[in-house]
């Protein structure tokens, strides 16, 4: 039979069209490179690689060193993220094996919901009900614990800690939904086996739970990693926006988003500008590292 | 009598774990609580009727916010929404396995893109040549984040239609494109819907994308070629203000995001829940 031309075009037409859509995503993506890449340049011209090195951001004169920022970045996720991996697991274990059925999935279902509330909303409560806490908490550290290395500093409330326990609240809901979702796939059979094998639940937990999700927690966090790395609007709310590299946990600072989003309208000069930019790219290439790693966990677990 | 050592571990481990939840649950409520019960408190008709005071007076609203908020989200749709479902159609129904497999892994990569790079890339792309902040560079950086939601949630809707059905357009001799038009598509319709609503709720409330774009106004505006206010950005000038009057409006604003945000989430998932399909 023969095909009329119709559909020949037809079917033309509409390959046509999803292989544009397909090329256009990935221009998007090798643009967003690009241009990050090319505004760059006269900072990485000027400063080499000791802008990743150098500890001084004095846009007065000209000079700026990304240091205290990509600490302050690293510092703030990596320390959220340790701490969101216990909350994150017990909670996951909470709803599928501890609490009553209805308890766990109101549970469930408000952790899909609280990871739709935008980070300013988080950054609201972070100023307003959350760092006078954290005041209050400096007050008494340094009153009774000043011995104590890294708790110290002036009392502002804002600062690294602030940063760090609003991060923990905001990557959780999304931590948990993931690990969740890893847990939903263990097989019955083997939890069913330790059990009639007389093991207790925290057993059954330890020796099947745990081991069977262990690659997928892992690449969970990594991934929510990948976010809190990126977050902005709530960190920048409450992380007292310093330029200088922090000496302790409570100290002001800033992160490499942080950064940005407090002194990119008010740059001046070509230099400043591509100093910024030249951040957004150190910022996109460590989300990009970290994402893949954790999407390679993932993939992996998939799999089996 | 002695208490076996499995059984205290047990119990114990029990009880941490109740103890680790609740410290995890406990500031996710408050965080609702405290906005909910400051912004109800101060919401008023004003808010949205009426465009910000003057620093100083009282009353004022985000009326400009709003309209503003519904204009960026509306330009992002325009940017998003077809290259979308376009991206989606040709994860799950176009040919060539190294194109898909390309095509996945930048969707996966632009997913994960900190939001303020792309406020960074949309300043560079349309702010920069226009010499002015406006509200369609906001829309096509928020269009951009809505893209990797958009194209995931698409091919997953479409991937989960029974392949009898397009067997059945084939043998019937409709050419592809109608096969993936009017048949796979018209099937999925509705999951394709909701996830565009997810990526709007998703970018309705970015804010850090929108500093460098659409940088926000005092003002009602309706130019999309101009500087625009938007609701989440009037959150952040205000919460970051030293004014309890703005503090207050912030709080109301926040509120009424919250709301928006969480219907729009319950309404999709209520969709997606009653799909025949999905349930397979």
């Amino acid at each position: 039979m023969k095909k009329s031309p119709l559909k020949i075009n037809g079917d033309f037409f509409f390959g046509g069209a999803l292989g544009a859509a397909a090329l256009a995503i990935v221009c998007i993506l090798v643009l967003i490179f690009v241009l990050l890449f090319y505004k760059s340049l006269p900072a990485m011209k000027h400063f080499g690689p000791g802008f990743v090195t150098g500890t001084q951001w004095d846009p007065v004169n000209d000079e700026f060193g990304a240091f205290p920022f990509i600490v302050g970045t690293l510092v703030t996720s990596f320390a959220a993220i340790l701490l969101t991996i216990p909350l994150s697991v017990a909670t996951s274990l909470f709803i599928r094996e501890y609490a009553p059925p209805v308890v766990g999935g109101v549970i469930s279902h408000m952790v899909d919901l609280l990871a739709a509330i935008p980070s300013v909303i988080y950054g609201m409560w972070g100023i307003f009900a959350m760092v006078p806490v954290v005041r209050l908490v400096q007050i008494f550290l340094n009153k009774h614990a000043s011995f104590v290395p890294f708790l110290s500093g002036a009392p502002y409330g804002v600062g690294l800690m602030a940063a760090i326990i609003i991060l923990v609240i905001m990557t959780l809901p999304y931590s948990i939904s993931i690990t969740r979702d890893v847990m939903n796939q263990v097989p019955l059979h083997l939890k069913e086996g330790a059990y009639a094998l007389g093991a207790t639940r925290w057993t059954m937990v330890r020796k099947i739970i745990i081991p069977y999700c262990r690659n997928g927690i892992m690449g969970g966090t990594t991934l929510a990693l990948g976010r809190a790395l990126g977050e902005t609007m709530a960190v920048t709310m409450v992380i007292g926006n310093s330029t200088r590299l922090p000496r302790t946990l409570f100290d002001p600072a800033n992160t490499i988003a942080s950064i940005i989003a407090n002194q990119f309208n008010e740059a001046s000069g070509t230099l400043f500008v591509s100093a910024l930019i030249n951040l957004a790219l150190i910022l996109f290439l460590i989300s990009f590292v970290i994402n893949t790693i954790g999407r390679i966990i993932i993939h992996k677990v998939r799999l089996h | 009598m002695k208490i076996p050592f499995h059984k205290i571990t047990d119990t114990s481990a029990t009880l941490i774990i109740w103890l680790l939840t609740l410290v995890a649950v406990t500031p996710l409520v408050l965080v609702i609580g405290y906005v909910a019960v400051n912004g109800f408190r101060h919401l008023s008709f004003d808010l949205l009727t009426r465009s910000p005071a003057p620093v100083g007076e009282t009353g004022g609203g985000v009326l400009n916010g709003i309209v503003g908020s519904v204009i960026i989200l509306f330009t992002a749709g325009l940017a998003g929404i077809p290259l979308g479902i376009l991206g989606g159609l040709y994860l799950s129904e176009g040919s060539g396995g190294r194109g898909r497999h390309l095509v996945r892994l930048c969707i996966e990569i632009l997913q994960g893109v900190p939001s303020i790079v792309i406020g960074i890339v949309a300043y560079i792309l349309l702010v920069v040549p226009m010499k002015r902040f406006s509200a369609i560079a906001g829309g096509i950086a928020l269009g951009i984040m809505m893209l990797p939601v958009i194209v995931i949630s698409t091919e997953e809707v479409l991937r989960l239609i029974p392949s009898e059905l397009r067997e059945a357009g084939i043998a019937l001799g409709m050419p592809r494109w109608r096969v993936s038009l009017l048949v796979v598509m018209r099937t999925g319709m509705g999951g394709v819907f909701s996830g565009v609503l997810i990526s709007f709720s998703r970018v309705a409330g970015e804010t850090a994308p929108l500093l460098f774009t659409a940088l926000g106004s005092q003002f009602l505006s309706f130019r999309p070629d101009r500087p625009m206010a938007a609701l989440p950005l009037q959150i952040f000038n205000y919460a970051i203000s030293p004014y309890p009057e703005w503090h207050a409006v912030g709080f109301a604003a926040s509120f009424l995001l919250l709301i928006v945000i969480l219907a729009v989430n319950i309404a999709t998932r209520t969709i997606l829940a009653r799909m025949s399909f999905s349930r397979r």
